[in-house]
């Protein structure tokens, strides 16, 4: 008994050295914690509009039909190909072999027509519904090929069903999506560690090219200078995109780390609420346009990273209009436009504030640039569960800042009930118009024409492109530098030799 | 009494804690009232082109992330921990006192209803209860008074019973109910008197104490709102400039730590100076 018991002892014993001797040598290359802000609130893609899951899971996770590329490009993902027939209407999609979901169960083509079903659904809890409305009608040809037909040729179709909300579900796991996500990615969801950090592990039966990383965690840290310590100790290999712009030259004279600054598709913009007096009157609303000093916000909020815009777009995109010298600071100006809406005196304001600091300490700049031509603008702190609770279901709000960083998000404008209460049939034309072309050219002038539309009607305070501050370690490679869509996409992460 | 506080005073002027305590006190008073008068600029002037300046001729303590002078913030910042301090103790005062008094004049359930409801108070550590309650009103500074207020209310309410039981023991009490003065007149002309000394000094500590909260709250963003600025906001906004302007956190660091020792030394001072029987001792 005794003899025995030692001699499991030291096997156990050699077994745990052995464990401790290898475990440096290859945890520490093929495995990643990435820090992240925000929380998300659950890993169902299909079913919230938070940033946060898709950050998580897009790629990584779920897999659509299409994936957008870290260029912007449409890639294939699930489909290997397709064809659209001439007119623009009828897509035919060609899945991949061999593709199983996380549970072990097969993908075919009844799994795709289920996924855009639910998404499409009356009641689905879709956070973007506007992608599939298009869609006239879905059939499964075979088990490897889905058709789809749509209502009216869609220039962005193959790019929308790239979005984090198009990806594929199986019917047998998809109510569980949220907490226990089952998709089709290089990675399997392990745990969730609430308020702490997500878990992902290699899927070693992934259909497509295996991923370099056997485990991939994200770390949730909100507190901006607990995000610099916390990379500065090494505890997390990668920050996206680092909540403190201030200390971003910090990180570049430091060997130890890559600082890679990219562009992102949030458009930071003051929203007004253009259904509440004062700010439903066009001179009030330019009057706020020209009171505020753009470049004043990026330099203070984000220490000079961002580009200034003049309307809902971002700059990289190539129907992009430069409308920046629109509405120039000029506080004179804006005086004067007050005194012309019959506001000589001013009027207050309420300002609310949500939690990233483009939003607190732009908050700041702005209410001062408010205070110089005469609107006083009271700062109130919100979290977001308020701030979504508050401004975007109620529109109890007269202004507030936010990045809108929904790739291609001008069509908000159109939407009846948004947020901005902005009721404009004219520019509801101009994107029926855009919804119905097809060519390249046209789009891109109807996308100007929009931009111009809502530039000239100062819908909103349009202040800045959020830039994406990447910070990693020097030795890691093969993270975006530009975000396209919100995501961390980690298949092509690798550790340098 | 101008003969026994000449006689404090005296004795004052020989107490090393006590003078260095006063001095500390006067000096953060002074600025804070200064600053009702005169600030060097304006502190809700931003101007990023001067943001992040070091300490000159114009900036003593040079600029902040947005371009404002911090030696202005520093003293608003003073004056807006003074008022959320002075309203938070006077809450404590004006609420508390009478509750301990009533309860040490009463007795019985009175006495009990007052004690329960102090101890249920004083059972939640009071800057997290100040948090729930900033938390349930909402953030700002009236709110933040309101918490650090409700939180003073206990302290002085068991001082003020205890204190109070004690001289209701005392002959003199007995000669004023033979007089037939009834309880509230004899709580007013004699019990309150007897028991000031120690209110005071406790409610020195407690203005420390609120002042330490104050900025506790502002830190986490519950207590001052801007464009006001607020020591702990202060140092919460420094916090990821550690390393480009560490002055940004170090002197509202400095002011919050000093300003709660001078006012600790001086209610320590002012309590060897007022206790009867450290008087006696000596």
């Amino acid at each position: 008994m005794n003899k025995h018991f030692s001699r499991v002892m030291s096997a156990g014993l050699a077994l745990a050295a052995g464990l401790l001797l290898a475990a440096p040598a290859w945890a520490a290359k093929d495995s990643i914690t990435m820090g992240v802000v925000l929380e998300p609130p659950h890993l169902d893609p299909t079913a919230g509009a938070a940033a946060a899951i898709d950050e998580v899971v897009y790629a990584n996770v779920f897999e659509g039909l299409t994936r957008i590329g870290r260029d912007g490009a449409v890639l294939p993902a699930l489909a290997k190909r397709w064809e659209v027939s001439g007119d623009g209407i009828t897509y035919s999609f060609h899945l991949h072999e061999g593709v199983s979901f996380h549970d072990g169960s097969a993908l075919d083509a009844e799994d795709v027509v289920f996924s855009f079903r639910r998404a499409m659904a009356e009641d689905s809890a879709n956070a973007q519904k506007a992608l599939f409305e298009p869609i006239e009608s879905l059939q499964a040809k075979d088990a490897k090929t889905v058709e789809i037909t749509l209502k009216r040729p869609t220039g962005h179709f193959l790019f929308n069903l790239g979005w984090g909300d198009a990806v594929i579900v199986a019917p047998e796991s998809a109510e569980g999506n949220k907490a226990m996500p089952i998709g089709t990615g290089p990675f399997k969801f392990e745990r969730w560690a609430k308020g702490a950090q997500i878990d992902l592990v290699r899927n070693p039966d992934y259909w497509g090219e295996a991923v370099a990383l056997e485990r991939a965690s994200f770390k949730i840290i909100p507190d901006p200078a607990a995000a610099v310590a916390a990379l500065l100790a090494g505890d997390i290999d990668a920050f996206a995109n680092l909540p403190a712009p201030e200390s971003l030259a910090q990180f570049e004279s430091d060997p130890r780390f890559t600082v890679a600054v990219g562009s992102t598709e949030g458009e930071t913009i003051l929203a007004l609420n253009n259904g509440k007096a004062p700010l439903d009157d066009l001179t009030v609303r330019q009057a706020v346009c020209h009171a505020i000093d753009s470049q004043a916000v990026i330099d203070g909020a984000m220490f000079g990273y961002g580009t200034p815009i003049g309307s809902h777009f971002a700059p990289h995109h190539p129907a992009y209009v430069d409308l920046t010298g629109d509405c120039a600071h000029d506080p004179d100006k804006a005086r004067q436009l007050l005194k012309e809406a019959g506001h000589a005196e001013g009027f207050e304001v309420t300002l609310k504030l949500p939690p990233p600091s483009y939003a607190r300490r732009g908050g700041e700049i702005i209410a001062a640039q408010l205070a110089a031509v005469g609107i006083e603008a009271e700062l109130i702190p919100v979290e977001w569960a308020q701030w979504l609770d508050q401004v975007f279901k109620n529109k109890d709000y007269d202004m507030t800042i936010v990045s809108h960083t929904e790739p291609m998000d001008i069509g908000i404008y159109a939407r009846e009930d948004y947020y901005f209460d902005y009721k404009d049939p004219a520019f509801v034309a101009i994107m029926d118009k855009l919804n119905g072309a097809s060519a390249e050219a046209d789009r891109n002038a109807i996308l100007a024409e929009a931009q111009k539309h809502l530039s000239k009607n100062a819908v909103n305070g349009f202040l800045f492109q959020l830039a994406k501050h990447g910070v990693w370690k020097a030795d890691l490679e093969g993270l975006w530098e530009n975000s396209p869509v919100q995501a961390n996409d980690l298949t092509e992460v690798r550790w340098k030799e | 009494m101008p003969e026994g506080l000449r006689e404090i005073l005296a004795r004052g002027l020989g107490h090393r804690g006590f003078l260095l305590g006063g001095a500390v006190t006067l000096g953060f008073l002074f600025v804070a009232l200064l600053s009702l008068l005169w600030t060097p600029y304006a502190v809700t002037e931003i101007d990023i082109a001067i943001r992040l300046q070091a300490p000159s001729a114009a900036h003593w303590l040079g600029t902040d992330h947005f371009g404002r002078d911090l030696l202005s913030m520093l003293m608003v910042g003073a004056r807006n921990s003074v008022v959320v301090a002075l309203v938070a103790v006077g809450i404590g005062l004006a609420i508390g006192v009478p509750l301990g008094a009533l309860a040490a004049a009463r007795r019985g359930w009175v006495e009990e209803l007052v004690m329960r409801f102090s101890d249920f108070t004083f059972a939640f550590p009071a800057l997290l209860s100040a948090v729930m309650i900033t938390a349930w009103l909402g953030p700002g500074a009236v709110n933040s008074i309101i918490a650090i207020g409700i939180f003073n209310i206990p302290v002085f309410a068991r001082l003020t019973r205890g204190s109070a039981l004690v001289v209701w023991q005392r002959e003199f009490i007995l000669a004023a109910r033979a007089a037939g003065k009834h309880g509230a007149r004899i709580t007013l002309e004699h019990v309150l008197p007897n028991v000031a000394s120690v209110l005071i000094v406790q409610a020195t500590i407690q203005f420390a104490l609120a002042i330490l909260a104050e900025a506790g709250l502002s830190y986490l963003g519950l207590g001052t709102q801007p464009p006001q600025p607020s020591w702990g906001k202060m140092l919460n906004e420094a916090q990821t400039l550690m390393f480009q302007a560490p002055r940004l956190a170090i002197f509202p660091g400095l002011a919050i730590a000093l300003t709660v020792l001078g006012l600790n030394l001086f209610g320590d001072g002012l309590r060897d100076l007022l206790d009867p029987r450290l008087r006696r001792v000596r």
